[in-house]
């Protein structure tokens, strides 16, 4: 059989979704970043939630994600993407509202921010981004950072004595009442994005039916800071950063109950 | 012979070479291209297009969504 005999709209089984713009993404190739927006973006489309939808944009790589997904955008002052996206969500109750943080962003300089949001159990959905540096400004050192891991900041490594342990927030966060759904997942394989894409529908679904927080964590790679290949920071992710942030769900219950964690 | 055939289109211009999808294809179908597009990357296609399943792995890990995926019956 001929390609061109193949390639029909008859026999589609896989294409961009209208809602990613045709605007070129300016993240490095291979991050992590892309892969994310797009089951964002697919999801608010299968689930019809376009005029609905309202995302919150952080200080970070993803600062231009309201270039890239075709909804209605805000953009938050660095760390206060959830305290924005509680203002919005209770002057929208039925809107479908939702934070796209990195982790310099959430576990750092938000971390007041996402544990007060969390804690009361804004109907919101948070998206967090954990790649353990920080992207945008050069590969410095964030609290996600792994011990021995080499940042522009830790030349020698994080040294646990001086700069503290690695910050497992989602562990954390599984703690709060306020949260319904709490999980941790990663992109870097094919089977990967397929349950990543499963866990944020079902944390979308829990938003519309307003059951609390839900937080869904992305261990990602950042092959730029880390100063290694795509494929390789794929492999480097699965060696070092899986082990230490293990994927699954956190906790999965109604706002108000408590974490078995 | 399999019985589903496969085809990929990939966005040349839109692609950034990461060879993620390369990685993620289970029939070694995909592979850089010696040529490069107008920004200088090495696009992905299909080097070896009978092995092919439109399986749409390599769609679904492509970052920049350069990629799509057709899949018919062989006859």
């Amino acid at each position: 059989m001929d390609i061109q005999d193949i390639i029909k709209p008859e026999n589609l089984v896989y294409q961009k979704t209208k809602l990613l713009t045709d605007t070129p993404m300016h993240y490095c190739p291979g991050c992590s970043h892309g892969v994310v927006h797009k089951i964002l973006a697919e999801l608010i489309d299968e689930m019809g939630l376009q005029d609905k939808s309202i995302g919150v944009a952080p200080v970070g790589c993803a600062v231009f994600a309201y270039n890239y997904i075709d909804i209605d955008w805000q953009e938050a002052a660095h760390g206060r993407a959830p305290a924005v996206a509680t203002g919005i969500s209770r002057v929208n109750p039925d809107a479908f509202v939702f934070t796209y943080q990195g982790d310099g962003d959430l576990a750092s300089i938000g971390a007041a921010e996402i544990m007060h949001a969390c804690n009361r159990g804004e109907n919101i959905l948070v998206i967090f981004i954990n790649n353990g540096i920080y992207g945008m400004t050069g590969g410095q050192m964030a609290p996600t950072t792994l011990e021995g891991m080499v940042t522009a900041t830790t030349p020698n490594g994080r040294n646990v004595e001086l700069n503290g342990y690695p910050m497992r927030i989602t562990n954390l966060i599984a703690q709060l009442p306020g949260t319904s759904y709490v999980t941790r997942q990663s992109v870097h394989t094919a089977g990967g994005v397929r349950k990543c894409k499963k866990a944020v529908k079902k944390a979308i679904q829990n938003v519309l039916d307003k059951k609390g927080t839900s937080f869904v964590e992305v261990v990602s790679t950042c092959n730029s800071g880390w100063k290694l290949s795509p494929v390789a920071s794929n492999k480097w992710m699965e060696e070092n950063m899986i082990p230490y942030y293990p994927l699954g769900d956190m906790k999965d219950s109604v706002k108000g109950e408590h974490s078995e964690n | 012979m399999a019985k589903v055939i496969g085809a990929v289109v990939v966005d040349k211009e839109a692609c950034k070479g990461c060879s993620v999808c390369v990685e993620a294809c289970p029939h070694d179908v995909l592979a850089l291209h010696l040529e490069v597009n107008s920004k200088g990357y090495h696009y992905s296609y299909m080097q070896n297009p009978e092995a092919c399943v439109g399986c749409a792995n390599c769609g679904v890990v492509c970052p920049d969504t350069c990629i799509t995926v057709y899949r018919a019956k062989a006859s």
